[in-house]
């Protein structure tokens, strides 16, 4: 099967690949850029250990096709940190202990900050609906609301 | 050197602390390797055919065509992993399940497997693999499955435990009993007893990594496997045994690992994927669907139990009786007898039965989650002993103190109590502000306890000191959920210096002696047992080091707060030598610096909880929410308390999810219906309440810190908790689990039509 030619945007740097048409953005991300991050759950939108923003939207990437980044701008985990400077999320879900195994962790911060994008000061029940497309089995969700929380207050501080 | 676990009383500097784990900035921004994240050069892609029957012969599979399509570069069956089990039966069921010999077993068996240059090549190959299958009549219900007329799985088991040995083969795999006293003479003297019935349906670990491997296989006859597993030196003698391999030439590699409670104990596609490489000569990957986790993988056992417990009115158990009836999947386990082992583990109890059946179903082998086989038991008990506290007009939280039991007591599965936390448990429940709070229509509060064995097991640490006094500490028990932090905080500790000065690393098989696996709540306990004796073996290299650069006998150099101090007056200008300064002369004192510790770690402290819950059930709907929720548990000593929070938490939400939604459900046909994170539904972050949590901490005498495991007991009582909640709510009792909104509406409806 041909290729299809594909140019875009990767946290910022510009990004030409190869994929099949019916490759999966993650699959593109994961295996042809090595861009590991992101993790596959289910392949089916169930999870949300996928996710990634894609023109200031998110999405599981198991659910885009690798040609549909053609011309767009897609955020993953890898461009959240600025150098050595961690992202306030990701300083949180650390002090917090957010995370057990982490696996869902890269699809929780994404989906954070995209939630914190669009609604800088959520409730706590905001927070619960905003990361309900994101399961995790190990924490109970209890100290991911908080690390969102208490990040929430940093930024605002900020 | 030898080592003494005992406890003694002390103050602790860094366990106790909290800080950041050394594997976190990793896991925060993507760095952090998983199963499925590691690549070799020339790496092809495994994938397994599975049986889309519950139950069928195999009669021949042909996979002459998928061989000969492009890109197809190994093609298994079972005849590629012929049996070396040599009458091991328990491995010939791993390499039964691993790939269907004779008979497909259940929906999702594996029957042969395919390694293809890219995914696309391996699933057009799969579809080229032609079986032919004798259908043949299948049983996934356990009670159906006990029945005379149901088919009989496998015809060379005779129900072990029963005597004399019966004559015809069932789905019985063994009968066990537990117990002390005279039930019938206890139930005599009863004012009241209550005797019920209840069903668990089947569930999932829901680990959100599928399982993953790499395997490769070199002609030399090495070979590597990089796994998600929870114990890779297991997965070694298992995947060794099953190729034909010796041990020591298989190095096995623990990736991070996303999740496993239990169900990366097992090895499933691991020897197929160690097959497939050596048949094709190449590294092979094989990752799993989310729909072959459901189908092949995991899944607890489905229950049926009885239980019937007798009081007088004073609130004095006089008599317990249980029937545990667990579904072991097509294979011989020992699920029901660990169930009846569990059962009345919390209560001081004279006269005490519990029976066990374990039981084959057409469904994936049962495999261990969480404190495996005691949440369905607990379930059975403490809605009844909820029940029974009614009935005789007392408090449950009364009921259950009064009969709790205590250090000394005889335990209902044997074993003599030490000093244990179920009645501190209590206590702090009872005295808890939650168990106060008022509640409105339609809510109720319920609370549960719940018993764990704890497990100790086989240990090796390494501890290096590098010449820059910092420390590595290589371990061989898994990290799943923060154990590295704990560990170096343990190191740290005993070594008396900061945490930030030591890094704890998971070895690979082939650099540290054996580990048993990261289950029974073994990874802290046991590995904190063995580096705080590293620790005081590499101290005592230290120390000698000290006394070589000082010039005195080491009999006169002490070791305090990181520092060799020289004893007694006759050294007293020579001042102190911290480990840095010592660790920087070690090149000229005698070469590197280590200590390394293998033992046994033995007196595992049994573990207790006790959970309260506030619901609310919406009489239209039947839909549970779950208000507010508080975790009581007893940690020994809590080494971090954030992970241990984490650990109370996150059993509490599995608990939870088991009792309100979790299910595994089968059509008529055998086959699974719901293999998929949207139909089979975990708790999502707008389903739960914050968690609370309360650390007992009553200190395990068998350990230096009094350390217990405490990572599975929490999801032991939610399922009860939350039956007893919507008791008091609904003025229903749930005896069947799920409680899902369909069973609860019918039941507050059967209530309305009296």
């Amino acid at each position: 099967m041909a290729g299809v030619a594909v140019s875009t945007t990767i946290n910022g740097d510009n990004v030409e690949y190869l994929c099949q048409p019916d490759e999966t953005l993650l699959d593109v991300l994961r295996d042809r850029l090595g861009l590991t991050g992101a993790k596959e759950g289910c392949g089916t939108g169930d999870c949300g250990a996928c996710s990634v923003i894609l023109d200031d939207r998110l999405v599981c990437s198991c659910l885009v096709l690798g040609a549909e980044a053609e011309g767009r701008n897609v955020e993953t985990i890898e461009g959240m940190a600025h150098g050595d400077k961690l992202h306030p999320l990701q300083q949180k879900f650390l002090e917090h202990a957010a995370l057990q195994c982490g696996i869902c962790t890269p699809g929780f911060l994404m989906a954070a900050k995209d939630l914190l994008a669009k609604n800088p000061d959520p409730t706590e029940e905001e927070i619960r609906f905003g990361l309900a497309g994101n399961l995790c089995r190990c924490t109970g969700y209890d100290k991911i609301v908080r690390a969102v929380q208490d990040a929430v207050s940093e930024m605002k501080a900020a | 050197m030898n080592f003494d676990p005992r406890y003694s009383a002390r103050s602790f500097n860094s366990v106790g602390t909290r800080p950041i784990r050394p594997d976190g900035v990793d896991k925060v921004t993507g760095r952090a390797r998983y199963g499925a994240d590691f690549n070799m050069a020339g790496q092809l892609v495994g994938r397994i055919l599975r049986s889309p029957h519950a139950h069928a012969r195999i009669r021949k599979i042909d996979t002459s065509k998928a061989q000969m399509l492009a890109g197809v570069k190994a093609v298994i069956t079972a005849a590629d992993l012929p049996d070396l089990t040599d009458g091991d039966a328990a491995m010939y069921d791993i390499l039964d399940n691993c790939m269907a010999r004779k008979k497909a077993l259940y929906d999702g068996h594996a029957v042969a497997a395919v390694a293809a240059v890219d995914a696309r090549t391996a699933r057009q190959a799969l579809k080229l693999i032609e079986v032919d299958y004798e259908v043949l009549p299948h049983v996934t219900d356990v009670d159906e499955a006990m029945k005379h007329s149901a088919p009989v799985l496998n015809d060379s088991i005779f129900t072990e435990g029963v005597e004399p040995r019966p004559a015809k083969p069932s789905n019985i795999s063994k009968r066990s009993q537990f117990g002390h006293g005279d039930t019938e003479e206890g139930f005599r003297h009863a004012d009241k007893i209550v005797e019920r019935s209840f069903r668990t349906e089947q569930t999932h670990q829901g680990y959100i990594e599928p399982h993953a491997c790499v395997a490769s296989v070199s002609s030399d006859g090495t070979a590597d496997l990089w796994v998600c597993t929870q114990g890779h030196f297991v997965y070694r003698q298992h995947c060794a045994q099953l190729l034909g391999m010796e041990a020591s030439k298989l190095r096995v590699t623990s990736s991070e690992i996303g999740g496993g409670f239990g169900g990366k104990t097992h090895v499933w596609a691991e020897p197929v994927a160690l097959a497939l490489s050596r048949k094709a000569g190449r590294p092979v990957k094989l990752v799993m669907t989310r729909d072959e986790v459901f189908r092949a993988s995991g899944p607890t056992s489905a229950t049926s139990i009885d239980v019937r417990i007798g009081a007088r009115k004073d609130g004095t158990i006089t008599a317990a009786e249980a029937t545990l009836r667990y579904s072991c999947g097509p294979f011989a386990g020992t699920w029901a007898e660990v169930g009846a082992m569990t059962a009345f583990a919390c209560y001081r109890l004279e006269n005490v039965k519990t029976i066990g059946h374990e039981v084959l179903v057409n469904r994936p082998k049962t495999a261990a989650y969480r404190a495996p086989s005691a949440p369905m038991a607990a379930f059975a008990v403490e809605s009844v002993i909820d029940e029974l506290a009614k009935e005789i007009g007392m408090d449950p939280v009364d009921f259950r103190i009064r009969n709790a039991a205590q250090e000394g007591t005889r335990s209902s599965y044997g074993p003599v109590y030490g000093p244990i936390g179920i009645g501190p448990t209590l206590e702090a429940v009872k005295n808890h502000p939650h168990m106060k709070a008022p509640l409105s229509r339609n809510q109720g509060r319920g609370m549960a306890c719940g018993f764990w064995f704890n497990f100790g097991g086989q240990t090796c640490t390494d501890l290096n000191i590098g010449a820059d006094g910092s420390v590595s500490l290589a371990v061989g028990t898994i990290d799943v959920g923060g154990s590295r932090a704990s560990l170096s905080l343990i190191a740290a500790e005993e070594l008396g210096i900061a945490y930030e000065q030591v890094k704890a690393v998971v070895a690979d098989t082939s650099s540290l002696g054996y580990n048993d696996m990261t289950d029974g709540s073994r990874g802290t306990f046991s590995t904190s047992m063995a580096t705080i004796s590293a620790a005081r073996n590499a101290i005592k290299t230290l120390r000698e080091r000290a006394a070589q650069m000082w010039d005195i006998s080491a009999d006169d150099v002490a070791w305090e707060k990181g520092h060799a101090v020289a004893k007694g007056g006759k050294h007293g200008n020579l001042g102190k030598l911290s480990l840095k300064e010592i660790a920087a002369a070690s090149g000229t004192t005698g070469g590197p610096i280590a200590g390394h510790s293998e033992l046994v770690a033995d007196g595992a402290g049994v573990s207790f909880a006790t959970h309260i819950c506030d619901i609310e059930v919406d009489p239209e709907t039947g839909a549970t929410r779950v208000l507010r929720y508080t975790v009581v548990q007893d940690a020994g000593k809590a080494v971090h308390p954030t992970y241990v929070e984490g650990q109370y938490q996150g059993g509490a939400a599995q608990g939870i999810g088991w009792a309100l939604n979790e299910e595994y459900i089968y059509g008529k046909d055998g086959r699974l219906q719901n293999p998929g994170f949207l139909d089979y539904r975990i708790p999502v972050c707008s389903d739960l309440p914050m968690i609370d949590t309360q650390i007992l901490e009553i200190p395990n005498p068998n350990h230096p810190y009094g350390v217990r495991g405490v990572g599975e007991t929490s999801i032991v009582p939610p399922l009860a908790a939350i039956a007893n909640a919507l008791s008091n709510a609904a003025g229903v009792r749930m005896t069947h689990i799920p409680m899902s909104p369909p069973r609860v509406l019918a039941a507050i409806e059967a209530k309305q039509a009296g």
